[in-house]
């Protein structure tokens, strides 16, 4: 018993050193005061041009490294600490879309758009801190776990057939990159409550109350979004743990009636607007667990321009009479609720007019006062969204179902006019234009039929294509990756990468149920590393920055998406494998058979001399008693072919068949063994 | 008179080979190639000219060529053929010098079929010679057969159509020839450059070593020697300068060195050229890997790529090694009952290969109805030579007709073109059946005449 007992008492010894080691580092953590886990919470909105509005959340949340707190998570949502922990990601981005983001009047120069316009569907992106040779089986882990978090089937990325490995154009450029899309998932509220359910306090309370299912997915574009950091695996540099960040942006369209019984006659004027009229809901005080809890209104740099800010001559003055009054009693519109601070946008070089971004405190409101903004138009306004240095968009050249083309066309927008006139003093101004485009095994590209088109002119590939870097698919291995770096003069006005392509015909199980809708080829990225999106706002106090705003400051490169491609493929008949099987084995047996009948068959002649040639041999009285013998039965003559004499003969070809068989048998044995 | 005859003969075959060159030009010289580059009858995945260019280009840009399911032929033909695939002429068409190496490459083939054909033109006269037969059988009647083959060769809309079409099959065609042409002639060498070539560059003309080795044994077809031992016993007379020479090993030994000299000199070229990338195992996977799999399920005039694209997944090895084993089963009991003619044993390789092979095209058809033309004397018995030729015009009429309706404009299915692929195969077979039939027949005949007994021949 003793004996049996002592095992035991030592797991116990251990397990209870063990707990009192995590405790005393959690204890210390706490102590620490700066390592805490941390929640933020914010919402940004901001009109669009096209009478729609652009809901923004994001809520952040980080955890200190793992070492000073073991396995204990206060507000960190424990499923990805874990997940992180299992599958070393370094950096990780979950995306799921629904509806296209219009780059041309939503913008495509902000931080908004460059890092939450995403394509259709789920793309998700990882980087991985494990060796090479297991990087493939620890995103296929991921692939997993996440559709298994998100109740999506990201696991169809699990394949090599739809991943791939970027080189150099996406933009957290490394190696250990691996990047998927599956753009024909249906994002719905089913992946939206897994996503919740990483809040410390879900949709219950704070700025998530605002998610209101239907109002959500009636929007024009949806995309939730899921970005991860974690520096805690890296040896060297500064260990900040992960961080969280997750993203909601929705384009809405205000469906004010008021506005519209209001102004019918005017249709040029902005809708008006409030939370609660948007969302069907509103704020009733922070989430008690956020360490701060915000909403933000940004008026854009075209819209400030048309707005005519009285004193917005002068950044400096603007933000000396950030308390004055006069940016929110504007002429042109009214806010219901006073903001608790302005922030002013730094000037930059390459824009006229500065952003203004109100900030409103969700702390002061409570459940019997709850928070709800609204903006009044007074007049009408027309702006225009800071475009990307050139709109991309893609289409499919040809048809029938055999061969095809893709089509990226790249085309100056109002911002490249403006670069241009700015940059022309040195003749030689470039724009430089990263594509990066996936395309399934089942489109085989011909990479040797890229032609470039600059200004509807067949141009040579070489001038204009500083770098490619192809990766051509293999059936069912691996999808065709292509990045280029187009370098194109300034002036350009179009431009245009022509690709030429094989349609693939598939087996019968291959094809999805649906196999006449057609099959998806994901978005194209193009990038522009030259330019960088970031919003840089003066503040006071650098040390209570919020989240969302350092975001904005970050230089991230302009990246927009093309449209989703749908390829119709041949389908065989898929009521047709019997028959098929049956016919062509028929034909074959036809061949078969009458070939060999033909080889085999004999003239009576031969067989004659044949029978002549036997009976020399045999003598003379068997031949006749067979004869008569065959003449008594008809017509059998053979039995004496095999005469008894010649049984040991028999006996040895027995034997040698047998051992024959007996050694096929050892051989298959030890071969397949 | 005689000699008159025989120039009137030459001089309308010269101009039908200068017409049927002229006419490849004029096609060459037609916008984008009328198109006959991409048709599927035309270039299947293992010779097609759009492959091979992109092959090439991955080439260039310093990825191995094999990277990718794109091309799947051999090294040595991307080194050859892929510069000219980039190579423009000003005011050209594109692919200019590339097609004018695929019209020189029919012209030789046919070239080297006319002299093969005369050389078996003669083995046969000299062995109705020794059988005493040549004045049963009227010599003047007899047809020039080489000649015959090489203008059905070049004339035959198949082999224009592949040559115009820019698919590799010309020179694979012209490997084959040249190594039956290197046998008929006792060119040993050239028959082990031709058989390796052909082998490295298509895998199933492999097969063609069993007809060359009776070839270099016995010689050029003739009749069987059975008969000639037959004849002798008849005549009590053994004369033993007429019998046909018997087997004998030595032209065979030395083929095999020679093939052994030239397969690890491809090998090396090869290995050399794919030393940086994933050397000859990547080459052996993605070429003969590529045709004994069935990879491509691309729709062609066989009839495999329909059968794997609609046979359940666990049958699938099975009917691989069903159907590829169907082509290695006839080999012996065609090779046993057509020993005493190698050439028509070719022949019938040939035809059996283009009908079962996993990618077929009509140049792999061109060849054998081009080698046809050599034994048009024995053929002249056989059976539905007039369905074959109605169901070949029918089937090449009908097949392109029923891809358009399926592929481009939607209102057919894949059963529609699948139906010609069957007929075209049901053809070749009838085809295949019926000429070994009728030149065993006509064997047959030769002994009928020997012994003098019509009344025993029943079949």
């Amino acid at each position: 018993m003793v004996l049996l007992q002592r095992p035991h008492i030592l797991l116990l010894l251990i397990d209870t050193h063990q707990f009192l080691q995590c405790w005393i580092a959690f204890g210390s953590a706490n102590e620490e005061g700066q390592q805490q886990e941390e929640f933020s919470e914010e919402l940004l909105v901001k009109p669009l041009p096209d009478h729609k509005l652009l809901a923004h959340f994001h809520f952040q949340s980080s955890a200190p490294p793992s070492t000073s707190n073991g396995c204990h998570h206060h507000l960190f949502p424990k499923a990805i600490s874990q997940l992180v922990q299992k599958f070393r990601v370094k950096e990780m981005e979950l995306s799921f879309t629904q509806g296209r983001w219009n780059y041309e009047s939503w913008g495509g120069f902000d931080p908004i758009s460059s890092s939450n316009a995403k394509p259709p569907g789920v793309e998700l992106w990882a980087v991985f801190d494990v060796p090479q040779h297991h990087i493939d089986a620890s995103w296929k882990n991921l692939t997993h776990t996440l559709s298994g978090l998100f109740c999506a089937s990201i696991n169809f990325l699990e394949s090599t057939a739809t991943y791939s490995t970027p080189e150099w154009s996406f933009p957290p450029a490394s190696g250990n990159v691996r990047y998927g899309t599956f753009p024909c998932e249906a994002v719905c509220t089913e992946n939206l409550t897994p996503w919740l359910r990483l809040l410390p306090c879900r949709d219950k309370a704070g700025i998530a109350l605002l998610l209101d299912r239907p109002s959500l997915y009636r929007g024009f574009y949806h995309s939730q979004r899921l970005h991860l950091t974690s520096t805690e695996s890296s040896s060297e540099g500064i260990d900040s743990g992960i961080i969280l960040e997750q993203t909601l942006t929705v384009v809405l369209q205000p469906n004010s009636e008021r506005a519209i019984e209001v102004h019918a006659s005017e249709k040029h004027v902005q809708p008006s607007w409030s939370l609660s009229s948007i969302f069907g809901k509103q704020v009733s005080g922070r989430c008690v667990l956020a360490k701060s809890s915000s909403v933000y209104l940004l008026l854009d740099r075209g819209l400030v321009a048309e707005l005519k800010f009285p004193n917005k001559e002068n950044g400096k003055s603007a933000a000396n009479g950030l308390t004055s009054e006069n940016f929110w009693s504007n002429p042109s519109f009214e806010l219901s609720v006073n903001p608790d601070r302005i922030f002013l946008e730094e000037s930059s070089s390459h824009s006229k007019s500065l952003s203004i971004l109100y900030m409103f405190q969700v702390e002061k409101y409570s459940e019997s006062e709850p928070f709800d903004i609204g903006l009044m138009w007074k007049v009408p306004v027309a702006w225009l969204c800071q475009q990307t240095p050139l709109h991309a968009s893609r289409f499919l050249m040809g048809s029938g179902n055999e061969r095809g083309a893709i089509a990226i066309s790249l085309k100056s927008t109002q911002f490249t006019e403006g670069f241009m006139s700015a940059n022309s003093k040195d003749g030689s101004c470039e724009l430089r234009v990263d594509v990066f485009q996936v395309v399934p095994w089942y489109v085989k590209v011909y990479f040797h039929s890229l032609r470039v088109f600059v200004d509807q002119q067949p141009r040579a590939v070489s001038d204009f294509i500083e770098k490619i870097h192809v990766s051509p698919s293999k059936d069912k291995m691996s999808p065709g990756v292509m990045e280029v770096v187009l370098k194109l003069p300034c002036r350009v006005n179009t431009a245009a990468l022509t690709i030429e392509f094989d349609k693939g015909f598939l087996r019968i199980d291959e094809y999805p149920p649906d196999a006449n809708q057609g099959f998806d080829i994901p978005s194209a990225i193009i990038s522009f590393p030259n330019f960088h999106a970031s919003m840089v706002f003066l503040e006071d106090d650098s040390l209570n920055r919020s989240p969302l705003l350092s975001k904005f400051q970050d230089k991230c490169p302009v990246m927009s998406y093309t449209e989703v491609l749908l390829v119709p493929l041949t389908t065989p008949d898929f009521s047709m494998p019997y028959n098929v099987s049956t016919i062509k084995c028929t034909v074959f047996a036809l061949y078969f058979g009458s070939l060999l009948n033909v080889l085999q068959r004999r003239v009576a002649e031969e067989e004659r001399f044949l029978k002549a040639k036997a009976a020399k041999k045999t003598g003379r009285l068997p031949l006749l008693l067979s004869k008569l013998s065959a003449k008594l039965r008809g017509r059998r003559r053979e039995p004496l072919h095999s005469p008894p004499s010649s049984s040991s003969f028999i006996n040895s070809k027995l034997v040698l068949k047998v051992i024959l068989v007996a050694g096929l048998a050892v051989g298959w044995q030890y071969f397949f063994s | 008179m005689e000699k008159l005859k025989k120039k009137i003969r030459s001089f309308s075959f010269w101009n039908w080979v200068i017409a049927s060159i002229i006419f490849r030009l004029i096609l060459i010289y037609f916008p984008k190639n009328l198109n006959l580059s991409s048709r599927p009858e035309v270039s299947t995945p293992l010779t097609s000219f759009r492959r091979l260019a992109e092959g090439y280009w991955l080439k260039q840009s310093s990825m191995s060529s094999y990277a990718g399911s794109m091309y799947h032929g051999s090294p040595l033909l991307l080194s050859l053929l892929g510069p000219l695939t980039v190579k423009r002429i000003e005011g050209q068409p594109n692919h200019l010098l590339y097609s004018l190496v695929s019209v020189i490459a029919d012209v030789v083939s046919a070239m080297l079929i006319r002299a093969t054909g005369q050389n078996l033109r003669l083995a046969y006269l000299r062995g109705l010679e020794s059988l005493d037969l040549v004045k049963q059988i009227d010599v003047s009647e007899f047809l020039f057969s080489g000649d015959i083959a090489a203008l059905i060769y070049l004339c035959n809309p198949f082999t224009i159509v592949a040559c115009v079409g820019l698919s590799t099959s010309p020179i694979e065609n012209m490997a084959v020839i040249l190594c039956l042409y290197g046998a008929c002639s006792r060119l040993i060498p050239l028959a082990a450059f031709g058989w390796v070539i052909a082998t490295h560059l298509s895998l199933y003309p492999a097969i063609l070593i069993i007809p060359v080795i009776f070839l270099l044994g016995c010689g050029p077809d003739s009749p069987p020697r059975k008969l000639f031992l037959q004849r002798h016993q008849q005549k009590e007379v053994l004369n033993q300068s007429k019998l046909p020479p018997g087997f004998s090993w030595g032209p065979i030994i030395h083929f095999a060195f020679w093939a052994f000299l030239w397969s690890v000199y491809v090998l090396v070229l090869c290995g050399i050229s794919l030393k940086q990338f994933g050397g000859l195992w990547e080459m052996f996977k993605s070429t003969y890997g590529f045709i004994l799999t069935v990879e491509d399920l691309s729709p062609n005039i066989g009839v495999l790529w329909y059968f794997f694209a609609e046979v359940f997944e666990f049958f699938r090895n099975f009917f691989l090694i069903v159907f590829h084993v169907n082509i290695l089963f006839m080999i012996l009991p065609l090779a046993i009952r057509l020993r005493h003619r190698p050439c028509y044993l070719a022949f019938v390789y040939v035809a059996i290969c283009s009908m079962l092979k996993s990618y077929p095209s009509v140049g792999d058809s061109a060849l054998y109805l081009g080698l046809l033309g050599w034994f048009v004397n024995e053929l002249a018995d056989m059976q539905f030579s007039l369905f074959l030729f109605c169901g070949y015009v029918g089937v090449s009429l009908l097949s392109p007709v029923m891809h358009n309706l399926w592929i481009w404009r939607g209102t057919g299915n894949a059963n529609f073109y699948f139906t010609t692929a069957m007929v075209y195969a049901c053809l070749q077979i009838v085809l295949v059946v019926e000429g070994v039939s009728a030149v065993l027949n006509h064997d047959r005949k030769l002994r009928i005449r020997i012994t003098g007994k019509p009344q025993d021949a029943k079949s």
